[in-house]
């Protein structure tokens, strides 16, 4: 039935404007929570480890001595509560640890290749943005009213094929197709332009054929709202529904998808670039669980989830500013 | 699970898509259960001569590094990709599950914080978590096995979490507990059966994504470690020869995606399955503005004529606003919910549309006002709105025709404006679009016929979202939106039905004096005779898709003829209503669009049906100049349908 | 049974206090944020209760620790307003209806059979529907069936909530002659809760009428209904659209406030035809709470000038109003 306006007069622009902030505060204070779940997380993971984790890294051979450097240098030995807080603030001043093989500053592999990767996973998602929206958003208005069944039933077959194969497998048949068949691009190894394009076309297909489909459903469903009626009841030309009237109501959903998108990205990165030797972070981390390096297993982590919550960060913020009634009924 | 689900599924299995995924299911069951039976000595014989071979007569797929073929390896290989994924999901759901069904047991901060948590952790791209598990445990089949449930857990419970909460703010289940039901009972009998459903789909959906995962886990090197073999890792292997036999890497990549591919699938036919619910779409109220190829001249219908065509006494036709013969509306599939409709409006008139759900009595207004769903089919003998015949002109000329002299208010005002879109805005583009107005200016008339109809500061209020606007408010703000134009029709679908009764009042008034300000007619729709009695001169009854009646209020009141329209009046309690008497009621249920019986729709639910009314349709008779029944005994006037109806 | 709550976490019920007779049924009409669906709740323990109690036949019901009534004899029983929500969908009706006897106990299994069928045949139902499903069944058929199975449980109260608003006009009728009947012939003691004033009038003995969370006005049915002494209960009777009635003129009650701030004193004042936004002197609407001393009122009006001279000078504005 009615429901009473949220305020009236004076009363309601401090209560818009309370629940903008309101709702920037929960955000920012459930991504802090958020980062130090994920810090503590990665903090207890070289504890978790059966046995003695820089012994296990070493191998069996090395000297007590090395073990023990390597613990001290860890800080292992003292109490478990410094040892988090010392872990908090080294990260903190950007101090990201030793490897347990290497002795290497994880800072400095850091710095050497996270930028390498996420060149490779920034690309490709605006690749992906770029070219599923717009491509979501033709196809529901082909197929709108059940219009064009065969070119539904096509898209989204083809669509949901092309989503289902994960990117290493789309990687390894490009690769094969493109590089080894064909010779268009190298095989492998960062280098010039076309050395990307096969790494980012493995990434960002599946992620396109899934957000395309679901871009066009998002779409069909604005189509269908009432207020879509409302404008073909004005007698509006079909430029402006489709734009000023369809299109803002379909930001909403596809912003959420795309936050969504990035923590597939991020996982992606980890395949593609061992299939093209990429010299990136995805590659460090499999070394470095195969080597049981812990501290580096432990840096990338970070390094990694705390990209996935500031995504998840970004949408939500931008959510907030461009649908007004999701910062009220915001949970 | 009872019966009519199984035999939907079964239904949904025998579609091409369905035998496709049930054939490759069991084939993925058949392999992992036999293969290594049949092939294991096969894929491990080591032939040193033939290492690393392409394929061949001999080795289909090639061979590897110690000379064992590829393909029986492949096989063989089933039985542990399929058996590490299952195991993986099932696991992942025996965590996950419980724990998103906390919230909705226990409540309150507790399951906030349950909710919050499971909310964070789905955030992580399952890969991640599995590699970090993984590297705690130490790499190989069970480290990979439990980092992939652990990844996997929080999908199942974010899952768990909504259905169950779905389930426990159900009314079912308050009834339930209400009658004092025991808890085991509730869980067993009225919870776990309406989630097991699509937990279940869910589940074969995710085994294909353990699946994945796996095989990428172990494609990393950190699955699967050698002596076992699964896809994953084969993959692995044939990748650093795919310059050379590329044959190698095939045989896996293959596996790998039929094999997620089907157990997906699988769970999409479920999926469909369950969700079949047979929702017709343009009972949703689809609409959109039919384009002229779509909307066909048509020849109505066979009926005899001498009805449709004597009308009324009035105003000469062309004067009419609204004239239209033999309207009907039908759907590709068999439905006609509009059959025959014939109606007139004179210029200044307020005619009210009455019917219940399934009268047809929306669909005749969005045909009139040309809104009807793109797969309608609209004939008519005869359509004329404000003198022109509007199939007959171009989709410029009748959108202009339309935009500028009908205007339309609908049911929902919530629904009908859109949330992105602010208020002014909204209802000023009719301006710009129409009549070539600026944008300031649209905004001032916007402003202007805000306050026309009587919202409060208009100014400010054009600014807003429709959502800071209450209910009443809003259906003003869409009246404002017709009037824009200088409309010589409104068209108002239960406009008041989803506003309390206060608000009702005024929105009814404020219909009445736009109408009698601008001298624009207007049809009003409801269910509610009382409501439409107050306001319209005239009244148009409709029952299954058909006119049965048509009377001005005074017949109305006194004694309709049609007794179907005596039995509507006769049914709704009013404040004069006698306590000790009962209500009028009509037993049975109306036909639906697909229905096409012969004689009178009525008949079979009519307490004064005789063999004629079942056999032969009455005709619309003129009873009076204002009066047309289409009964073959209708009522005498002042009957008292009580008596006749059984309660 | 006689019950007052307390102020809930946003005053959706403020201070309700009401009697139920026995064997008689009590109609709470309002229109939406009023607080009668969630007063319903509460009464079964659906919704918790901040302060107040509920006493039935004279025995306070005890309320859980968060604060929800519990009923432990299932004395009170409701019917929900959706059809299609409140019967579990993958329950045959003759289960639905079989688990309540169950609970209900003394129903050995081959008699369930017997009781189902005769409680389907109390609400006039084809005794052959216990073996079909909800989805098979009409909105009015499961609305019954729902009576059905509350009837089951021999509640002492039975709660109506907004039963026939989801329905078809032709269909209302049926399940209103229902409740009706069973009302009269079990005699069982009916609360029904409905935004439409006609509905409840021609069923309920007593009407109480609530608005922004407080009764406004309680007594019996035909006084309450012809000489109305709450201003918004008179609002509320103007409105209600008359068959062949013309529209009446604007009462110009404005909009409905927001429930999170309701005004001070008494509720209806900024809407009030004849309060202090039309008569500045009566500043005391504004001021005080008009639950105080209502009870030397007929119809126990809360209103500050029910029972004064100016209720008769409101109700010659209200003719001419309308004669306009």
């Amino acid at each position: 039935m009615t429901a009473a306006p949220l305020s009236l007069g004076r009363q309601r622009n401090w209560w818009a404007v309370h629940a903008r902030t309101a709702y920037l505060f929960r955000r920012t204070s459930r991504l802090l929570v958020s980062l130090v779940l994920l810090l503590t997380a990665t903090f207890f993971m070289i504890h978790l480890v059966p046995g003695d984790p820089v012994r296990a890294a070493l191998g069996t051979t090395a000297p007590q001595s090395l073990v023990d450097a390597r613990r001290a240098a860890l800080g292992l030995d003292k109490p478990l509560v410094t040892q988090y807080l010392d872990y908090i603030r080294n990260l903190l001043h950007g101090n990201f640890g030793t490897s347990l093989i290497s002795g290497e500053r994880v800072t400095d592999v850091i710095k050497d290749r996270g930028p390498s990767t996420f060149r490779l996973a920034g690309i490709a998602f605006l690749v992906a943005i770029l070219v599923a929206v717009p491509l979501g958003i033709l196809m529901a208005a082909l197929t709108r009213d059940s219009k064009r069944r065969p070119l539904e039933l096509g898209f989204t077959a083809t669509a949901g094929a092309i989503a289902a194969v994960p990117s290493f497998l789309t990687a390894v048949a490009l690769v094969y197709v493109f590089a080894v068949k064909i010779h268009w691009f190298p095989v492998a190894g960062q280098g010039g332009v076309s050395s990307y394009v096969l790494p980012i076309a493995s990434l960002s297909l599946g992620p396109i054929a899934a957000l395309s489909r679901i871009v066009r459903v998002e779409g069909l469903r604005v189509l269908e709202q009432d207020y879509v009626r409302t404008a073909r009841g004005k007698r509006l030309p079909a430029r402006i529904i489709y734009l000023r009237h369809a299109l803002p109501n379909t930001l909403t959903p596809t912003l959420t998808i795309a936050g969504l998108l990035v923590g597939g990205l991020v996982a992606g990165t980890v395949l593609v670039e061992n299939i093209f030797a990429w010299p990136g972070l995805g590659t460090t981390l499999v070394s470095s669980v195969a080597q049981k390096d812990y501290s580096t297993v432990q840096a990338v982590a970070v390094i990694f989830g705390a990209v996935v919550l500031l995504a998840n960060f970004a949408v939500d913020i931008a959510l907030g500013a461009i649908d007004p009634r999701s910062t009220i009924l915001d949970v | 699970m009872n019966q009519r689900g199984l035999s939907r599924i079964l239904q949904a299995l025998r579609t091409p898509v369905g035998i496709v995924a049930s054939a490759g299911l069991l084939l993925v069951i058949v392999l992992a259960i036999a293969a290594p039976f049949i092939w294991s000595g096969d894929a491990s014989r080591i032939d040193i001569l033939h290492t690393s071979q392409g394929a061949s007569h001999a080795h289909w797929l090639g061979t590897d590094a110690l000379g064992r073929d590829i393909f029986y390896r492949v096989l063989v290989a089933t039985r542990l990709s399929v058996f590490l994924a299952v195991l993986a999901a099932a696991i992942g759901a025996a965590v996950g599950i419980p724990i998103g069904a906390v919230p909705a047991i226990v409540g309150g901060p507790v399951g906030r914080l349950v909710t919050g948590f499971i909310n964070l952790a789905v955030a992580f791209p399952a890969l991640l978590v599995a590699i970090f598990v993984a590297s705690i445990i130490g790499v190989g089949a069970h480290g990979a096995v439990i980092g992939i449930a652990v990844a996997i857990a929080p999908y199942y419970a974010r899952l768990s979490q909504t259905l169950s909460s779905s389930v426990a703010g159900s009314e079912y289940l308050a009834a339930a507990r209400m009658l004092g039901v025991k808890r085991v009972r509730l869980l067993t009998r009225h919870v776990l059966p309406n989630i097991a459903e699509p937990l279940l789909i869910t589940s074969t959906i995710s085994i294909g994504d353990a699946l994945l995962s796996l095989a990428g886990l172990s494609f990393l090197g950190l699955g699967v470690q050698p002596p076992q073999y699964d896809w994953g890792r084969m993959l692995n292997e044939g990748l650093n020869r795919i310059y050379v036999n590329p044959e190698v890497a095939l045989g896996p990549a293959v596996a790998i995606t039929l094999g997620a591919l089907t157990f997906a699938l699988f769970g999409e036919v479920l999926a469909k399955a369950a969700g079949a619910g047979g929702a017709r779409r343009w009972l949703r109220g689809e609409l959109a503005e039919a384009d002229a190829a779509s909307v066909r001249a048509g020849v109505g219908s066979t009926e005899p004529a001498g009805r449709a065509g004597a009308g009324l006494a009035g105003a000469g036709a062309t004067d009419l606003v609204l004239a239209v013969e033999n309207l009907t509306v039908s759907f590709p599939g068999g439905a006609v919910p509009v059959r025959d409709v014939s109606l007139r409006i004179e210029p200044g008139e307020i005619v009210g549309i009455v019917g219940e759900s399934g009268s047809g009595k929306t669909l005749t207004a969005m045909a009139i006002a040309d809104l009807l769903p793109a797969a309608a089919h609209l004939s008519a003998s005869r359509l004329c709105l404000f003198g022109e015949d509007p199939r007959a002109l171009s989709t410029s000329q009748r959108r202009r025709l339309l935009g500028r002299s009908l205007a339309v208010v609908y049911q929902d005002p919530m629904s009908a404006l859109n949330p992105a879109l602010r208020v002014g805005r909204q209802v000023g583009e009719v301006a710009e679009v129409h009549q070539g107005s600026s944008k300031r200016e649209a905004l001032g008339s916007a402003v202007d016929r805000l306050r026309a109809v009587h919202i409060g500061s208009p100014e400010s209020r054009a600014r807003q979202y429709p959502h800071e606007f209450s209910g009443g408010m809003r259906q003003r703000a869409v009246i404002a939106m017709g009037l824009m134009a200088e409309p010589k029709l409104i068209v108002a679908d239960e406009p008041t039905t989803a506003l309390d009764v206060t608000v009702q009042q005024q929105i009814l008034r404020l219909l009445r004096d736009v109408s009698v300000s601008r001298s624009a007619a207007a049809i009003l729709i409801s269910h509610d005779v009382a409501v439409v009695s107050q306001l319209c001169s005239r009244v148009v009854v409709m029952y299954a898709g058909r006119v049965v009646e048509e009377l001005d209020v005074g017949t109305l009141v006194d004694g309709p003829a049609h007794p179907y329209t005596a039995a509507l009046v006769a049914a709704v309690p009013t404040m004069a209503s006698d306590r000790e008497r009962p209500l009028a009621s009509i037993p049975g249920r109306a036909p639906t669009p697909f229905d096409d019986l012969p004689g009178c729709p009525f008949a079979p639910r009519c307490p004064r049906a005789s063999d004629l009314c079942r056999a032969q349709m009455p005709p619309l008779e003129q009873r009076s100049p204002t009066h047309r029944a289409a009964c073959w005994h209708p009522m005498p006037a002042g009957a008292d349908i009580v008596e006749e109806v059984a309660v | 049974m006689r019950f007052g709550n307390g102020r809930r976490r946003l005053t959706a019920v403020d201070g309700v206090d009401l009697d139920l007779p026995e064997a008689a049924t009590l109609g709470i009409v309002g229109e939406s944020g009023s607080g009668k669906s969630t007063l319903a709740r509460a009464l079964v323990g659906l919704v918790p209760i901040a302060s107040g109690d509920v006493f039935l036949d004279g025995d306070r019901l005890p309320t859980a620790r968060d604060g929800r009534v519990v009923d432990r004899r299932r004395r009170i029983q409701m019917i929900f307003q959706d059809p299609f929500a409140s019967l579990n969908p993958r329950m045959t009706v003759g289960e639905a209806i079989g688990e309540a006897l169950t609970v209900r106990g003394g129903a050995g299994r081959g008699v369930r059979g017997a009781e189902v069928a005769r409680h389907l045949d109390l609400v006039h139902l084809d005794p052959q529907l216990a073996e079909r499903m909800p989805s098979g069944l009409s909105g009015g058929q499961r609305q019954r069936v729902a009576i059905a199975r509350a009837l089951a449980a021999r509640p002492e109260v039975l709660i109506a909530d907004e039963i026939t608003s989801s329905l078809d006009v032709s269909v209302q009728s049926a399940v209103l002659n229902l409740m009706r009947e069973l009302s009269r012939e079990l005699g069982i003691s009916t609360i029904f809760v409905s935004h439409n004033l006609a509905t409840v009038r021609y069923l309920s003995d007593r009407i109480a009428v609530m608005y922004l969370g407080r009764v406004v006005e309680v007594g019996r049915t035909d006084p309450v209904v012809s000489a109305p002494q709450h201003p918004y209960t008179r609002a509320l009777l103007y409105a209600v659209p008359s068959l062949g009635g013309s529209v009446p003129a604007d009462l110009e009650l404005g909009d409905p406030p927001d429930p999170h701030a309701p005004p001070p004193g008494c509720h209806f004042h900024p809407r009030c035809p004849v309060g202090p936004r039309t008569r500045p002197d009566r500043q005391v609407c504004i001021e005080r709470d008009p639950r105080e001393g209502a009870e030397d009122r007929p119809h126990c009006a809360y209103c500050h000038f029910a029972s004064s001279d100016a209720v008769h000078q409101a109700e010659e504005r209200v003719h001419v109003a309308r004669d306009r």
